[in-house]
């Protein structure tokens, strides 16, 4: 959740970020490119997981001040939709697709046979932070099921065992 | 630019093609085996074997028969065209010496197979032709006429009443007549309207805006423009799902192309028509597939729906005027205005006019993207195009309409496709997805599986959407997990009767179609799993009149 922070430490927060951390000053010129419009939140807030990793508490209010929006706004945005992440990830991704075509050609097994190896629920990341797994709805690559993605890469027609030999040597 | 100018260029594109053409498929799914490295390969191994004056190598998009790729067509070496399938990086030396005869192991496709002979080709012509990347490309084959031909020739009237004539419906799922939705946002009073493209394929099993947007953006972009001129808005948005990073740069790099032509931005062809188009990007939530909560997704917001009316035609983005349609409509709109909207109407069935575009995958032969005229029975996709189930199994139900839809048994297999038969069947056509299933898939598992993506993405907005699916969720775990009574299959058709009729939108209005098309055809499947009441049966309850209810 959000720290409960006074209007003046907020505010003191967010200029020391800004002048100390280089990717804000990049995230502020891709907001000006928006020209601060506040319907480009979604935009914004993809450039800042871009940049960031994920959407920390403090980088929400540095959006939130530059777009003059409400802090309640940017933080109900960025938590309803899936893609961003309020979470910090592990050092590699493997997300399992789960969508219809992908699921009945055995993506299930996959997702269990890597629950099992590496002791995490999806959305978890491990303890030594190697691996974060994900799912995702579809990602349109059903005419290759099941497929998972190492790293951003989709890997087609994939099995548990292949899986697994994939993220050995990935880790 | 004037007309003559881009012939000019278009000639000048053609002549300098060489003779034979390898259009490398390099769209996403081919993309995942490797087709950046075949092409690279490929053009390596034609300079070293000495074949560039006659030899090229294109980026091209899906050629549909995904579950095949990579796949490699070759143009010009005979009056066939060759398909090389299931390329892989190492075969770029063997497949540019067979050009010249030498013998190839490559496996080679049969261009005269159901899957591809039995296609009709509107919306995907150039899918697998053009390079996606290339504006030329698209221009050599007749892109931007349709455009050209709407400004110079007709009143935005008559671009609506050809649309009209052609019977074309959204090709989102509900399949509204696009023509009334076009005729309904040109009369809004208004002085900024708003034309959006509905490019959220959230249906999971469904792959086919995707690749029209991979494999041939210019399309989509022209029958964003023609929707402009008909309904008088000067600025469009494409939303696309952040899933689909291919589709979002090539969306750009066309947006950017055909900006530098002039045919899109001010003054269009020398007209004084002017229309922008800015691309959104999704962020995964379903939700935001229906049009309401895609608008509010277009601002920044959260994506929730809201009630309706007033429908976006008239009270849309910012409280403007907004005609929103899906990829598939606005990729057939190029076709109509070259065509003639008579021509379109010949195509399909009585209520359901021209083609689609269907995914079919899942438990069959042949996966891939197929375009088929409307009326076609679901036998001849499933067992002629798909070629059945994979050895040892049969098919048991064909899945239509993703989350939304249902699942029609085996024995129903020549009805045909078209929106009445299938919504006859408690099913949808919905956007396109068609997922085949064998005897080793559970019914109820797949109900439980589309009960707990609805759950999970529903947007909490209303109640019965947002309680009653994980409440049917729960009841169906429970049934999977053999706990469950009677008792509790009665409470779970109870609810989708609830969800059905008071939910908002549209996904939760739809969300217990899974359930009912499955309780309804294979009901036994649900009785098996069932454990005897310790209480006895359950007393009838008489249910209340079903009247749809209004939130």
């Amino acid at each position: 959740m959000l720290p409960l922070l006074t209007r003046e430490k907020n505010a003191d927060r967010v200029l020391r970020h800004a002048s100390g951390d280089k990717r804000f000053k990049i995230l502020e010129v891709h907001m000006k490119k928006h020209q601060f419009r506040q319907d480009a939140l979604i935009e914004v807030l993809h450039k800042a997981q871009e940049l960031f990793g994920f959407l920390e508490d403090d980088l929400l209010l540095f959006i939130a001040a530059k777009l003059k929006l409400p802090p309640s706004r940017v933080f109900g945005v960025a938590t309803f939709y899936h893609f961003f992440t309020l979470k910090p990830q592990g050092e590699h991704t493997c997300v399992v697709c789960l969508g219809t075509a992908c699921y009945v050609k055995g993506a299930d097994k996959i997702m269990a046979a890597i629950q099992e190896k590496y002791r995490i629920k999806a959305g978890e990341t491990t303890p030594d932070n190697q691996l974060s797994l994900l799912t995702a709805r579809c990602i349109g690559a059903c005419g290759i099921a099941p497929a998972v993605t190492f790293d951003g890469h989709v890997a087609p027609k994939l099995t548990p065992e292949a899986t697994l030999e994939k993220l050995n040597t990935l880790i | 630019m004037q007309l003559d100018d881009l012939k000019a260029l278009v000639a000048k594109h053609i002549g300098a093609r060489k003779k034979i053409v390898l259009r490398t498929c390099m769209s996403a799914g081919c993309m995942s085996s490797q087709a950046d490295v075949i092409k690279r390969n490929l053009e390596a191994e034609v300079k070293a074997q000495g074949r560039e004056a006659e030899v090229e190598v294109r980026r091209v998009g899906c050629m549909g028969f995904c579950g095949q790729g990579p796949l490699i067509g070759v143009d010009g070496l005979s009056a066939k065209e060759k398909l090389f399938e299931f390329v892989k990086p190492t075969d770029a030396p063997a497949i540019v010496a067979s050009l010249q005869g030498a013998a190839c192991d490559v496996q080679v496709g049969n261009p005269d197979h159901p899957f591809f002979a039995r296609q009709m080709r509107i919306v995907r012509a150039n899918g697998g032709i053009v390079d996606p990347e290339r504006i030329e490309d698209y221009l050599a084959v007749g892109g931007y006429q349709a455009l050209h031909q709407v400004l110079t020739e007709m009143q935005p009237s008559e671009v609506v009443d050809e649309i009209t004539t052609s019977g074309l419906r959204g090709r989102g799922g509900a399949g509204f007549p696009t023509g009334l939705k076009w005729g309904t946002v040109a009369k809004s009073a208004g002085a900024k309207k708003y034309v959006v493209c509905n490019g959220d394929e959230g249906d999971p099993g469904a792959f086919m805006d995707r690749s029209v947007l991979e494999s041939d953006p210019h399309i989509v972009l022209e029958g964003m423009a023609i929707a402009a001129y008909a309904v008088g808005a000067d600025q469009g948005f494409l939303y696309v799902r952040a899933e689909y990073p291919l589709a979002i740069s090539r969306l750009q790099t066309a947006i950017k192309q055909a900006k530098a032509l002039g045919l899109l931005g001010g003054g269009i062809f020398e007209s004084p028509f002017n229309f922008n188009i800015d691309i959104r990007i999704g962020a995964g939530a379903f939700v935001c597939g229906e049009e309401t909560a895609l608008m509010a997704s277009v601002e920044g917001k959260r994506g929730t729906p809201r009630p309706r009316p007033p429908f976006p035609a008239e009270s849309g983005l910012w409280g403007c005027p907004t005609l929103i349609n899906n990829v598939e409509t606005f990729a057939n709109i190029t076709a109509i205005i070259n065509r003639g909207g008579a021509w379109y109407a010949g195509i399909g069935t009585e209520k359901s006019k021209g083609t689609k575009v269907f995914a079919l995958t899942g438990k069959i032969k042949n996966n891939g993207l197929i375009e088929v005229p409307m009326g076609i029975p679901l036998r001849q996709i499933v067992e002629e195009m798909g070629g059945g189930a994979p050895a040892g199994g049969h098919i048991k139900s064909v899945q239509t309409g993703g989350p939304s839809g249902g699942c029609i048994p085996a024995a129903y297999l020549d009805t045909p496709v078209d929106y009445e038969s299938l919504t006859k069947l408690g099913s949808i056509m919905g956007s396109g997805g068609m997922v085949v299933m064998d005897d080793a898939t559970n019914m109820v598992e797949i109900a439980k599986f589309y009960m707990e993506f609805c759950m999970e993405e529903s947007c909490g907005k209303c109640i019965p959407c947002r309680a009653g699916t994980a409440q049917m969720f729960h009841l169906l775990e429970k049934i999977t997990q053999r706990r469950g009574t009677a008792r509790d299959l009665a409470k779970l058709e109870e609810l989708c009767d609830m969800v059905r009729h008071t939910s908002l939108c549209g996904l939760g209005q739809t969300a217990p179609n899974p359930v009912a098309s499955t309780l309804k055809f294979f009901r036994s499947e649900y009785e098996a799993l069932l454990q005897p009441d310790p209480f006895g049966p359950r007393p009838s309850v008489t249910t209340q009149s079903a009247e749809p209810v209004t939130l």
